[in-house]
């Protein structure tokens, strides 16, 4: 196939190298414009040709002229003229530079008549001026644009155009351009086997769509089977892309999932407290971001952007802030009491959201995303937006620095050292009282932090939480309570595994399976996917 | 010998909770129909149905209290079963409709007809014979509960697990009712009816006759609890609540003994749901939210655990609270039904019915006291 392309090139050179150079024309375009004044069809298309050839940019403004029926024979002196009508007359134009000619009777002019014939030509001389357009964009587009059309006209120019191209990505757009109109010609065999490779290398749905019109249309038995192998290798490649992307939502999803969880998995997983009002924190944290960017609204608009990094401290200070006070006033007294814990909380969540609700008013307040927050990019044939990338990223780093602290932190250690034995850390001096309220804290400023996140998503109003309460609690239970690699890698499961299901059941039934494989799971591994082993199970 | 075991469980407490129920099944029809409206005596049509509707809640707070009170498992999902007896309930009026929808199909529902629907669905066969409804709404939610429990208590999912996975399932539901492709009327759920047992829905003779139906259904659901909690297999049911392990240890079926109280209540529940859509007149997806199943173990709560007349009080007392709050002052009454969660579990975890008999017991404690300081003082000047 390279060998192909490499005879390809030498071709287009040579015929490029045959060619006068371009500047000689240059010079010469307004006689090759005059040569356009003929009545004649045959001899029209001739100078219409010539023109072409130049591959000068100014020329096509003219053709688009005659295209349009705006070119004229002066009669007076033979001159190709723009004739625009003005009044009774007309106002006329050099086609080349635009300058205006002065007014003209209407008998002074005749228009330059062109059939479909020259009609078509003058399509592909266009097409072939862009090609060689100096700006990029506009040869890429051009391209693009003959990839559509597959009109055969256009495969010697864009051998020109390859042969000229120094943008590697151009040049392989126009390749598969011409290959595109190779395949709408009678050529010969050798040549069509040749696109079809080409095209098949493009491997998206356009190209698929033009194989299947191959298959479907009259053509050599040996480029059919081609067409079809070819077609078979790019819905593999399709299939693996949609797989990629199905990743990438679940990878975004869960991520998404794990921020709102891994707080609970602080409360709930190493506290053992039944939170219900946890995502009310979150919501709270989606609140301070808003008030932070009001703010930002109100005195330095110009630092936008800063807007949600200085968001991040203000609502894990605000949310964990809550939350000892929630720890101090109400779960230090249910210790022990699970279900009167989650009564409790609950009974918080409604005040805090009738509070907010009071404070802020029910509808969904406006959380702007700064600018390295919005925008997308492409990836071979992913769409990734900014603001999924970071998020993902987020969740990711939160993680990361929730389990440092845990680990490597002396207040890690004695929130390890009470939930390990809590008799035990007291007698060893820690102050147990202390350590649950700032634990409790602790896991209600990680969701005071998911929630600056999912402001960016999510609507912003009182029933926010609401919508991750029972996901959040299910990746907990899912992941194995008391285990934060078993969040996270519940988290990834159950977003992977909803969006995965998501094309084939719809987002609401997929949820819905989910949840059913929830409650079955649970039955199989009552402890989750990482359960705890040893004495903490019963306590 | 049956009427033996069903008296057997009833105590003072139940003795008054069924005279008071017995005499508003007749007075409150006699005051809504027989006198005048110019009377001060005279109850508006409006506030029967209210009533009704306190006791079709009261009846699903006391299958909740039959489960969570004497078996120790909360279920944050038992709006789930009142809903599918609501459902069952709603089919069958649904079918009553007959050729008087909007859209006049004598045989489709007017939301299939609008989705273009050309055959009822399979499930919707017999829901238009009364009998078949009925057992439905018992089945139905007896059958989930039954099934949902046989794999949960086999695998011993217990306590906070249990509480969520019930949970998951209300959640799972609502999720799934709200598709329109479930035909079950999506979003809008099933309403518009227009007649029960071929009486007018809207006449009041059938509105005090529902909620006499409702008043009786919660006097039989609650002699039929009383019974089974003061029967032997009660005791083993609290047993199990307060020491499972052990109970299993001395050689009872705990997982049965669970399944069997488990599966009465969600029956009871769906009994509940069946009385509440015809008083109330629609039955949606709402139902199943995880908030309204909480809110029901709320007024179990407040009433009392364990006690069962407490969790129809907890009921009535809680759902006249929202009635009276969300007409006064409706912005009040989220932080008053948070504030009532709160306030129950930290101060008042016997409930109401829990601190009357914790201030009985302390005051019988004082004058027993007294009885004995008095009788000493008298024994020390005696000579």
């Amino acid at each position: 196939m390279r060998c192909t392309i490499r005879r390809l090139l030498i071709a287009a050179a040579l015929l490029i190298a045959a060619l006068p150079p371009l500047a000689a024309y240059a010079a010469d375009l307004p006689a090759l414009v005059r040569g356009l004044g003929v009545s004649n069809y045959d001899e029209l298309d001739k100078a219409i040709a010539k023109l072409a050839e130049t591959g000068d940019p100014a020329v096509a403004p003219v053709l688009e002229a005659l295209q349009a029926g705006d070119l004229n024979l002066r009669k007076s002196d033979g001159a190709v003229v723009v004739a625009k009508r003005a009044g009774s007359g007309w106002d006329l134009f050099d086609p080349l530079t635009g300058a205006a000619l002065g007014p003209a009777e209407r008998s002074a002019v005749e228009r330059i008549r062109i059939n479909n014939a020259l009609r078509r030509s003058l399509g592909a001389a266009l097409g072939a001026l862009t090609l060689m357009s100096p700006d990029p964009a506009v040869r890429r587009s051009a391209a693009e644009a003959v990839f559509k059309s597959r009109d055969p006209a256009g495969i010697e120019i864009l051998d020109r155009a390859i042969a000229k191209e120094t943008d590697a990505g151009i040049r392989t757009a126009m390749q598969r351009a011409r290959a595109a109109a190779v395949l709408n010609t009678d050529a010969p065999e050798a040549e069509k086997l040749a696109a079809i490779e080409i095209i098949a290398a493009r491997g998206d749905r356009d190209g698929l769509g033009l194989l299947n019109t191959v298959v479907n249309a009259t053509a050599p038995d040996a480029v059919k089977a081609a067409a079809r192998e070819a077609i078979g290798a790019i819905e593999h490649r399709l299939a693996l892309w949609a797989a990629a992307q199905n990743l990438w939502y679940g990878l975004s999803l869960g991520s998404v999932l794990l921020l709102a969880a891994i707080g609970l998995a602080v409360t709930f997983g190493v506290m053992g407290v039944i939170n219900m009002a946890h995502g009310e924190m979150v919501m709270i944290g989606a609140y301070s971001t808003f008030m932070v960017q009001e703010m930002f609204r109100a005195y330095a608009p110009g630092l936008f952007d800063l807007s949600i990094l200085v968001a991040l401290p203000v609502a894990f200070v605000v949310a964990g802030g809550i939350g000892i006070i929630i720890e101090r006033g109400i779960i230090r007294w249910l210790y022990g009491r699970p279900l009167e814990t989650l009564l409790a909380t609950w009974g918080l969540s409604l005040m805090l959201q009738q509070a907010v609700r009071s404070l802020f008013g029910p509808s969904n307040r406006e959380v702007g995303a700064p600018s390295w927050m919005s925008g997308a990019f492409e990836l071979g044939g992913l769409t990734i937006t900014y603001g999924r990338l970071w998020i993902v990223v987020f969740a990711f780093a939160v993680f990361a620095a929730l389990l440092v602290a845990l680990r490597r932190t002396s207040f890690g250690l004695q929130i390890r050292a009470v939930t390990q034995n809590r008799r035990m850390a007291s007698a060893m001096g820690i102050r147990t009282p202390q350590v649950d309220a700032l634990t409790f804290g602790l896991g209600s400023g990680i969701a005071g932090l998911a929630g600056v996140a999912l402001s960016q998503i999510d609507n912003v109003s009182p029933n926010l939480g609401q919508g991750y309460i029972i996901d959040s609690f299910m990746v907990v239970v899912f992941g194995g309570v008391g285990n934060l690699w078993g969040t996270l890698v519940g988290a990834l499961t159950l977003g992977t595994i909803n969006k995965f299901l998501e094309p084939y059941a719809g987002a609401v039934l997929g949820k819905i399976l989910v949840l059913i494989f929830i409650i079955l799971f649970i039955q199989r591994r009552p402890r989750g996917l990482f359960a705890l082993r040893g004495r903490a199970v019963e306590a | 010998m049956l009427t033996r075991f069903l008296l057997a469980g009833l105590d003072t407490k139940a003795w008054v909770l069924l005279s008071v129920l017995a005499v508003l099944a007749v007075a409150v029809p006699f005051m809504a129909l027989a006198v005048p409206p110019t009377s001060p005596w005279s109850l508006s049509m409006l506030t029967v149905t209210l009533l009704g509707k306190y006791f079709c809640y009261a009846l699903l707070a006391l299958s909740l209290d039959l489960v969570w009170g004497y078996c120790g498992i909360l279920s944050l999902g038992h709006g789930a079963f009142f809903a599918l007896g609501g459902y069952a309930m709603g089919m069958y009026l649904m079918r009553q409709i007959g050729s008087r929808g909007v859209y006049g199909n004598a045989e489709l529902p007017d939301f299939m007809v609008f989705l273009n629907w050309k055959e009822l669905p399979w499930y919707w066969h017999g829901f238009d014979m009364f009998p078949f409804a009925a057992l439905m709404v018992v089945l139905i939610p007896g059958v989930l509960a039954f099934a949902f429990g046989w794999f949960a208590f086999r695998s011993r999912v217990t306590g906070v697990y249990l509480s969520i996975i019930t949970q998951a399932m209300t959640f799972a539901l609502l999720l799934a009712f709200f598709r329109n492709d479930m035909g079950f009327g999506g979003n809008n759920g099933l309403t518009d009816f227009k007649e029960i047992l071929g009486y007018d829905i809207q006449a009041p003779a059938t509105r005090a006759g529902l909620f006499v139906a409702t008043v009786v259904a919660l006097a039989i659901g609650y002699i039929l609890a009383s019974a089974v909690v003061s029967s032997k297999y009660g005791k083993v049911l609290v047993a199990v609540r307060d020491a499972e392990s052990r109970v299993r240890f001395l050689g009872y079926d705990v997982e049965k003994v669970k399944l069997f109280a488990w599966t009465l209540s969600a029956c009871m529940a769906g009994v509940a749901g069946a009385l509440y859509v015809p008083q109330v007149g629609i039955i949606n997806p709402s139902e199943f939210s995880p908030a309204a199943s909480i809110e029901a173990v709320i007024w179990v709560a407040v009433g009392g655990r364990g006690t069962l007349a407490g969790a129809v009080l907890g009921a009535v007392i809680v759902n006249y609270g929202k009635t009276w709050f969300t007409g006064v002052l409706p912005e009040v009454w989220l932080f008053a039904l948070g504030g009532l969660f709160v306030l129950v579990t930290l101060f008042l975890p016997k409930g109401i019915l829990g601190l009357a008999g914790d201030l009985r017991q302390r005051l019988a404690a004082r004058r027993s006291r007294a009885a004995a300081g008095s009788n000493a003082a008298k024994e020390a000047t005696a000579p």
